[in-house]
């Protein structure tokens, strides 16, 4: 069953990759790239039952966070133009 | 013994039907038309296939450490992706993406053509659109 589901992952990550090759605007790329972070924590969950060393759980874990973060980071980038750093802001 | 035959057979439920979810998420967003109808999909990823998966996981472990890192994992992507989904939606909203479908707005600039070079020349991605909108509309009358 673990298999099955690490190969429906794979699949799903093979389109979610295509949306993010064809994908017209900007938003469907950032869209994509968050489905490929959740899609690649499921992948390495299933990846620690399935070699019987479930401490990959942890790294899944350290991956969603940096995930959100990162989807964020690119988002405040594309609506006001910089990460809200003091020398960017300076320079307005 | 009969337990862990009850414990295999409810964790393979739980992650065939996150598979599902999955799989049709996926489609969705290769699919669907419109960036705010494959927020849509993601959102059906993101909180369906991610939490059964999770769930899965979780119930053919027992109760451990592990248990309590996937259930963490699980509120953490239960919580954060709509969080996502719903930036990406506005952000996408405030620069100027035009949602596919009827809009009263958007058809009456189709019906100008005068004023879409000037439209084009202002914001080349709503001209995309609005151009985009006027050929699924020739398609549709043909």
């Amino acid at each position: 069953m673990m298999l099955v589901a690490i190969s429906a992952c794979a699949v799903c990550l093979l389109m979610a990759l295509v949306r993010t090759m064809r994908g017209p605007t900007a938003f469907d790329r950032v869209l994509a790239v968050n489905a490929i972070g959740t899609l690649i924590i499921l992948g390495i969950a299933l990846h620690g039952f399935i070699m019987e060393r479930p401490e990959f759980v942890d790294i899944a874990l350290l991956y969603a966070i940096l995930n959100f973060i990162g989807t964020f980071a690119v988002l405040k980038l594309f609506s006001t133009g910089s990460l809200g750093d003091a020398a960017s802001s300076r320079k307005k | 013994m009969d337990a862990q035959l009850l414990i295999s057979i409810l964790s393979g439920c739980f992650i065939l039907l996150g598979v599902l979810a999955l799989l049709i998420g996926a489609l969705g967003l290769l699919r669907l038309p419109d960036v705010y109808c494959r927020i849509h999909a993601v959102g059906m990823i993101d909180t369906a296939g991610a939490s059964f998966i999770i769930l899965g996981l979780a119930i053919h472990e027992g109760v451990s450490l592990v248990t309590v890192k996937l259930l963490f994992i699980g509120i953490f992507l239960f919580f954060t992706s709509p969080i996502a989904t719903h930036a990406v939606a506005q952000v996408a909203h405030k620069s100027g993406v035009v949602p596919v479908g009827r809009n009263l707005v958007t058809a009456k600039a189709a019906k100008k053509p005068a004023a879409a070079p000037a439209a084009a020349k202002a914001k080349p991605k709503q001209a995309a659109k609005t151009g985009s909108k006027v050929s699924r509309k020739s398609r549709g009358a043909s």
